[in-house]
């Protein structure tokens, strides 16, 4: 008999009683009266920052006053439109092509309130790494009339929002990379991106 | 048979450092006041356990069809699914999987799993190197030690220690102690070990029934930029790891980093749902005792623990005696539990390293009835007779005396009358465990019973 047979059966052999799965009703949870007030805090207190603009032109002007994106050399954009992409990906046939990538420019599906966290999924980054190797990062998050539309309050709407079917790798990210493994001290900026910018886009089609 | 260092042995030597020990105390409850900020700001927060408890009752006892469900929804998002009965197999499955792909260079984020199976020296030994790319992981590393706390894993050190295995290892300047600093090194050396290497292991916090995915959380984005760069990524699980479905996710997720750092989510929760295009991943699924675990009513919900360590962060004894005093791969009272389900003659001290204050009960975010399981280990290791004979016939002497009033009243007369009078020497000598750093209190003139005679004749 092989190890997954062995296995299934010592469970099947050491099943407690049953017990039904409770249900998930939405209304017991916590909601907030401004989620994107919320949404900001949250993201503020972990370490990332929230801008609201309200056109493509307001957008690139607040990306250019950061001081990571105007020092950064290599800028890789997946949102049209939105910065000067200097690394076109159709050339990239490596992610480790991606190493020295400065600022990444990524769109995010929505936001979390209760978390600061906004959902970001593969299909629209061809490569997973770039949510993680760049020294800094932007999510445009795109809301089509009211920003609200564009952040739920909490995880249990999150995902019932979210799709998993067309890719095969989502992600929340909430604020920058960062560790307290040495003696609980915060430090911003372990492995992965030093900083994320929000850019909540509030823009009719 | 040789020497088992037990936990009040090891515990003695930790406390030998009065400063340190309050220093470490103090660490830990930094933590667990953050955790507590952090649920109190949540009106559902009870709510949560109880449904998170539930969900873990009712996988648990419909196992078998959620891993039948899990290995064909992860088949057809195209991951390749192994199982293993034991330590040996995974170590064996992952070896095979490295050797086929002719992997010389791992990258590794935390998995207490393959702690518990000592993959690493395995893997070692087999010419392969190993880096776990956990800054505290990674800092333990170098040292040569494994973790003292699940989360945590570097909590018992201070930042000048790890500025001495930094200036050892990574060229740091000697003496720098900065966390800044030393946390911009470690990144330069990680980052240089996740370019070269040629696959990525990760452990698994949740595995999706209905979906066939698996979710990593970390705070570094380790385990993502481990897995996203070589195209090959092993996940090692244990089988309790799953939930049923997708939006189980939400709870749990809501519970997990807020118990286990008071934050409100990790950095990063990354869903792979089968490999990335062009690449392969591996899930290996891990019994190791978990199936026979599940077969022992008072034990099996040990089952439902999501590795927060909320319940470590909290424990007087584990802040005041360090993660290595438990001498097992998981410490605090999870881990008192889980120790003694797996081996119970090398754990059985640890249901003992307990105050039974239940405060890890309280914290639990699935509602493990830590405290009440760590007194059923007691019970079963006395039926064992495990115990050292010393305690075994002191706790026979003392049930005796309980047991027979005039024995009661004799032995509270004559200790009254004698102990005001004995030399130090005989009071607290090795016998008596209990007054090791205590003193006994003042003997009464009188006992309550006396005294209450006394009240009624007049």
């Amino acid at each position: 008999m092989d190890s997954r047979e062995v296995i299934l059966r010592s469970v099947r052999q050491n099943l407690p009683p049953k017990v039904e799965c409770p249900a998930l009703d939405q209304g017991h949870w916590i909601c907030y009266e401004d989620r994107v007030k919320q949404f900001t805090d949250v993201l503020e207190a972990v370490g990332g920052t929230c801008s609201i603009v309200h056109s493509m032109d307001e957008l690139n002007d607040q990306l250019h006053q950061l001081p990571a994106y105007c020092a950064a050399k290599k800028i890789c954009s997946c949102v049209p439109g939105v910065g000067e992409s200097n690394v076109p990906l159709e050339t990239i046939q490596d992610p480790h092509d991606l190493e020295d990538v400065d600022f990444a420019i990524l769109p995010g599906q929505f936001g979390v309130a209760e978390n600061g966290a906004v959902w970001i999924t593969d299909a629209e980054i061809k490569y997973r790494i770039l949510c993680f190797i760049p020294q800094h990062i932007a999510l445009v998050v795109r809301a089509k009339c009211d920003l609200a539309d564009a952040i739920v309050d909490h995880m249990h709407e999150a995902y019932h929002r979210l799709e998993i079917t067309d890719s095969s790798f989502g992600l929340f990210m909430s604020g920058p990379s960062k560790t307290a493994d040495i003696e609980q001290s915060l430090v911003i900026g372990a492995h992965g991106p030093r900083s994320l910018t929000v850019f909540l886009l509030e823009m009719p089609n | 048979m040789s020497h088992i260092a037990r936990h009040p042995e090891l515990a003695a030597q930790f406390v030998s450092d009065g400063a340190r020990t309050e220093w470490h105390d103090q660490a830990l409850w930094f933590v667990r006041k953050k955790r507590d900020q952090m649920a109190h700001a949540l009106p559902e927060w009870e709510l949560l356990r109880e449904k998170a408890s539930q969900i873990k009752h009712h996988t648990m006892s419909h196992l078998d069809q959620y891993l039948l469900q899990f290995e064909t929804k992860a088949i057809e998002r195209g991951a390749q699914i192994h199982w293993a009965r034991n330590a040996e197999e995974h170590n064996t499955i992952v070896l095979g999987i490295l050797q086929e792909h002719h992997v010389t260079r791992l990258v590794k984020s935390k998995s207490m799993l393959t702690e518990e199976c000592h993959l690493n020296p395995f893997l070692e030994r087999h010419g392969i190197e190993v880096v776990d790319t956990d800054l505290g992981e990674r800092i333990v590393q170098l040292k040569g030690e494994p973790p003292s706390h699940i989360v945590l894993p570097a909590i018992h050190l201070k930042k000048e220690e790890v500025g001495v295995v930094f200036h050892q290892h990574l060229g740091t300047d000697q003496g720098a102690s900065d966390p800044n600093y030393l946390t911009e090194a470690a990144r330069k050396h990680l980052r240089e070990k996740f370019m070269a290497a040629q696959a990525g292991l990760s452990g698994v916090n949740f595995a999706v029934a209905e979906t066939g995915g698996v979710v990593v959380c970390t705070n570094e984005g380790n385990a993502d930029l481990g897995t996203s760069l070589p195209p090959l990524h092993i996940a090692c699980m244990g089988i309790e790891k799953l939930v049923p479905r997708l939006e189980d996710l939400g709870l749990f997720l809501r519970l997990l980093a807020r118990s286990a750092t008071g934050q409100p989510i990790t950095s990063y929760t990354s869903h792979f749902h089968g490999p990335r295009p062009g690449g392969e991943l591996h899930i290996v699924l891990v019994d190791n005792g978990r199936s026979d675990l599940l077969g022992d009513p008072s034990h099996r919900r040990s089952l439902h623990c999501i590795r927060c360590g909320a319940c470590i962060n909290t424990c007087p004894v584990y802040r005041r005696s360090g993660g290595y005093s438990y001498h097992a791969t998981i410490p605090g009272p999870i881990g008192s539990t889980l120790g003694p389900s797996r081996n119970m003659q090398d754990y059985y001290d640890l249901p003992y390293a307990c105050s039974l204050c239940g405060s890890c009960t309280d914290i639990c975010p699935v509602q493990i009835n830590l405290d009440e399981q760590l007194l059923g280990w007691r019970h079963r290791i006395v039926a064992h007779r495990l115990l050292p004979w010393r305690k075994r016939l002191l706790m026979k002497l003392l049930s005796w005396t309980f047991r027979n009033t005039w024995m009661y009243v004799l032995a509270g007369k004559v200790a009254r009358w004698t102990v005001p009078w004995m030399p130090r020497f005989l009071i607290y000598n090795p016998l008596n465990a209990w007054g090791k750093g205590r003193e006994i209190p003042r003997m009464p003139k009188h006992s309550f019973r006396e005294m209450y005679r006394k009240r009624i004749r007049k």
